[in-house]
């Protein structure tokens, strides 16, 4: 099986991911999205790594799982403190910054 | 502080310009008796701060210390005048030093006095005239709860006269100039709660600051061509005409300001606002001949500018006999008066442009004018006083049986401003119209026609005079009620307003004749106006008395026949073209507001706008671009977190498809 197909699946799962970032309202279904990217981003660099024959890729793999662990932490920590105040978790109730 | 030191400058008599020597021949007399001079401005001076400082505490005796203050500088001004008439009359001019005022590297001013025949008498006119104004206010005033205010500014505009006829420099003379002015606007105003009052004295201030623009361009114009502005500097230079016709417009100018000369009088009549002492004081005797005194100070610039002296005799016949019209029709006594002022200044004006025949009148009939008309003044605020402040003369007549004192002192000014013998007004004005009958420079046609108005002038004089006088003391009584609806009761003045109406009245009376006697006032004046020899009129010397006294008796007999005998009746007739016109003061209002008010709101408005369109619209329109920009670019930040989020992801896109474009 040829190692491209897992880019084209890296491809589909950002795509998927990208496009619930941007058209869920639901800030947990926004989050869903973000990590689905992250981990598509982590396939893509899992099969470069195989493809290049070195283990670079992975070892960045490595540091995007423990950047996202953190981020999932401080991000719903921050989904729950607007949950709190505001009694929703859509995010077009967070417009604050509107002008 | 530099030691008083008094110089004394020997002057041989002649003409002025050629012998004020320059400061190098000057011997040191001592000062002596003349160092008194400082303390007649000094002590009016220190009598007005001490009355202003110390404001409401003063409130009891202020008004005799502002007496005392006027009666000590007469006092003065009496040891000064006879210890000047002590000495020769070639050694009459002096000098007194005060120190250095101002020095400025090549230009060095000293302060000081001068002493000499003409400052002196405008000294003893105004501390002597003034000291008994003074007493007549303190009884004019005394329901007035700011009579203190009154007397501190009475006393500032003594010492101010003072420093201006004092004055050894035209700077000097200008710091005097400007107190004068300064002092008649607080008093024009003096009751501004008064609306109108208050924008009479604002009239009088603006229009002298006309006038004072050309004194400052005078004093830059000397400044430049002799390099000083004192006395003793100016007066000896000897101009070219081009710079003395300059200078002597200008000087002109300024006169016609304070003078209330055609064509900047139109604040005079306004200025009768004040309470009637200043009009006598200020309005009538001291400061509006100071225009005069300064025509004659300067007699060496007009006399070497032919074309200047024929301007001030063209401005001072206009003025008499705008005077005299606008004084026909005036009902007002006090503006009647004032119109008279105005006149009367014009005979002084005029005899002070026919050059040195003529400085001597000039003065001469100031002298008896101050005397006269200040008496006819006060005699007018003592039937204000009897006739509650009532001034309309329709309302008056009859009022010669009430009012004894005030009645015959009035007939003395009356009888002295028509110029019957022997009162003082025949000596002085029949001698500047004799002195207008004679030619200039040979031109006979400018002794017929100067000559003519005067004598024309002489005869409106009686008329009106004569309608003011029947109006106010003779005929039927015409009274109104009084402001509280009782019956008028006239009644005459108390002993310390009557009494400085008789002495005045004694002026009136005698001063023509005592100063005329053997010529005296005029050589007198000899060392400050030249000696001139006598000059043949166009008329036979013995015609021109004649004339006068017969156009006088015309005027007096009209006014009799119409305003003694008839009735006058209590609503003004609707009278014809000129009376309507003179009423309004011949429109001079309206073509000053249609000439200068007018013209000057368009201006204003024309720059506002250019301002506002222009200046402002630049820096509005520049101001307006960033937020121009905010307001199209904020629309970008929707607050919507995904739509950041799709800029991310395009942005990233776009990135990344420029950088595989250009790698590839």
């Amino acid at each position: 099986m040829s190692l491209v197909n897992y880019l084209v699946l890296s491809a589909i799962l950002f795509s998927v991911g990208a496009t619930t970032v941007l058209l869920r309202r639901n800030a947990i279904i926004v989050f869903m999205g973000v990590e689905l990217m992250l981990n598509a981003s982590n396939l893509a660099l899992v099969t470069f790594s195989r493809m290049h024959g070195n283990l670079t890729g992975q070892v960045l793999a490595f540091f995007v799982m423990v950047v996202a662990a953190a981020e999932v932490v401080v991000g719903l920590a921050v989904i729950i403190a607007i949950f709190r105040t505001r009694k929703s978790a859509s995010v077009d109730d967070v417009n604050l910054l509107k002008s | 502080m530099h030691t008083l030191t008094a110089i004394a400058a020997a002057l041989p008599t002649g003409v002025p310009a050629a012998t004020i020597g320059p400061a190098g021949d000057t011997d040191l007399v001592g000062a002596g008796v003349f160092l008194v001079a400082p303390l007649l401005i000094g002590v009016p001076l220190l009598s007005a701060a001490i009355l202003l400082v110390l404001g409401r505490r003063t409130d009891r005796w202020g008004h005799w210390l502002g007496v005392l203050a006027s009666a000590a500088s007469f006092v003065a001004a009496a040891v000064a005048f006879f210890a000047l008439l002590g000495r020769p009359s070639d050694q009459r001019v002096i000098d007194v030093n005060l120190g250095d005022w101002i020095d400025a590297g090549g230009f060095v001013l000293h302060a000081g006095i001068r002493v000499d025949p003409l400052s002196m008498t405008f000294v003893l006119l105004v501390t002597f005239v003034g000291s008994l104004i003074h007493v007549y206010s303190v009884a004019y005033m005394e329901h007035d709860t700011d009579r203190r205010r009154f007397f501190a500014y009475l006393n500032l505009f003594v010492a101010a006269m003072l420093t201006l006829v004092l004055a050894n420099s035209y700077l000097l003379l200008f710091f005097g100039w400007e107190g004068v002015g300064l002092a008649s606007y607080l008093l024009i105003g003096f009751w501004n709660h008064n609306t109108p009052y208050a924008v009479a004295a604002k009239k009088a201030f603006v229009a002298n600051r006309v006038g004072d623009v050309g004194l400052v361009i005078a004093l830059g114009l000397m400044f430049a061509h002799f390099g000083g502005v004192d006395f003793r500097t100016v007066l000896s230079a000897k101009p070219d005409q081009g710079v003395a016709t300059a200078i002597g417009l200008m000087l002109l100018l300024a006169a016609c300001g304070k003078s209330a000369q055609f064509p900047l009088q139109s604040w005079l009549g306004d200025a009768m606002a004040g309470p009637t002492p200043v009009s006598a004081l200020i309005h009538a005797a001291t400061m509006v001949t100071a225009g005069v005194y300064l025509i004659v100070r300067s007699a060496p610039i007009f006399d070497a500018a032919p074309d200047a002296q024929l301007v001030v005799v063209i401005v001072g016949a206009i003025t008499l006999l705008f005077g005299a019209i606008v004084g026909c029709a005036k009902d007002d006594i006090k503006k009647a008066l004032a119109a008279s002022t105005m006149s009367q200044i014009g005979y002084m004006v005029l005899a002070a442009g026919l050059g040195p025949i003529g400085y001597a009148f000039a003065i001469f009939h100031l002298v008896t004018h101050g005397f006269f008309k200040a008496g006819m003044f006060l005699g007018a605020g003592s039937v204000m006083h009897g006739m509650d402040d009532q001034v309309d003369m329709r309302h008056f007549g009859g009022l010669g049986r009430y009012m004894k004192i005030t009645y015959f002192t009035f007939m003395a000014g009356w009888l002295a401003i028509l110029g019957i013998p022997p009162f003082s007004g025949f000596f002085s004005k029949d001698k500047i119209i004799e002195a207008a009958f004679v030619p200039q420079d040979g031109q006979d046609w400018r002794a017929w026609v100067f000559g003519g108005v005067a004598l024309i002038g002489a005869g409106i004089t009686a008329f009106y005079m004569s309608r003011l006088f029947f109006m106010t003391f003779e005929g039927q009584k015409r009274w109104s009620t009084r402001r509280d609806g009782t019956d008028q009761h006239p009644h005459e003045a108390p002993a310390l307003m009557t009494w400085p109406m008789i002495v005045l009245a004694v002026g009136s009376v005698l001063c023509g004749l005592v100063l005329s006697l053997g010529g005296r006032f005029v050589d007198w004046l000899e060392p400050v106006t030249g000696h001139v020899e006598e000059h043949d009129a166009v008329l036979p010397t013995w015609a021109l008395p004649v004339l006068t006294l017969a156009a006088v008796i015309v005027g007096l007999v009209l006014a009799w026949r119409r305003y003694a005998v008839s009735t006058v009746p209590v609503v003004p007739p609707v009278g014809t073209l000129l009376t309507r016109a003179a009423r309004v003061d011949l429109y001079q209002d309206s073509v000053n507001n249609g000439l200068l008010v007018e013209p000057g709101k368009h201006l204003t408005r024309s720059l506002v706008y250019a301002d506002r369109a222009g200046v402002d619209g630049t820096v509005v329109g520049v101001s307006r671009l960033p937020v121009g920009l905010g307001e199209l670019t904020r629309k970008i930040q929707t607050g919507f977190v995904r739509s950041y989020a799709a800029s991310m992801l395009v942005g990233l896109v776009v990135l990344v498809a420029v950088v595989l474009a250009v790698q590839s």
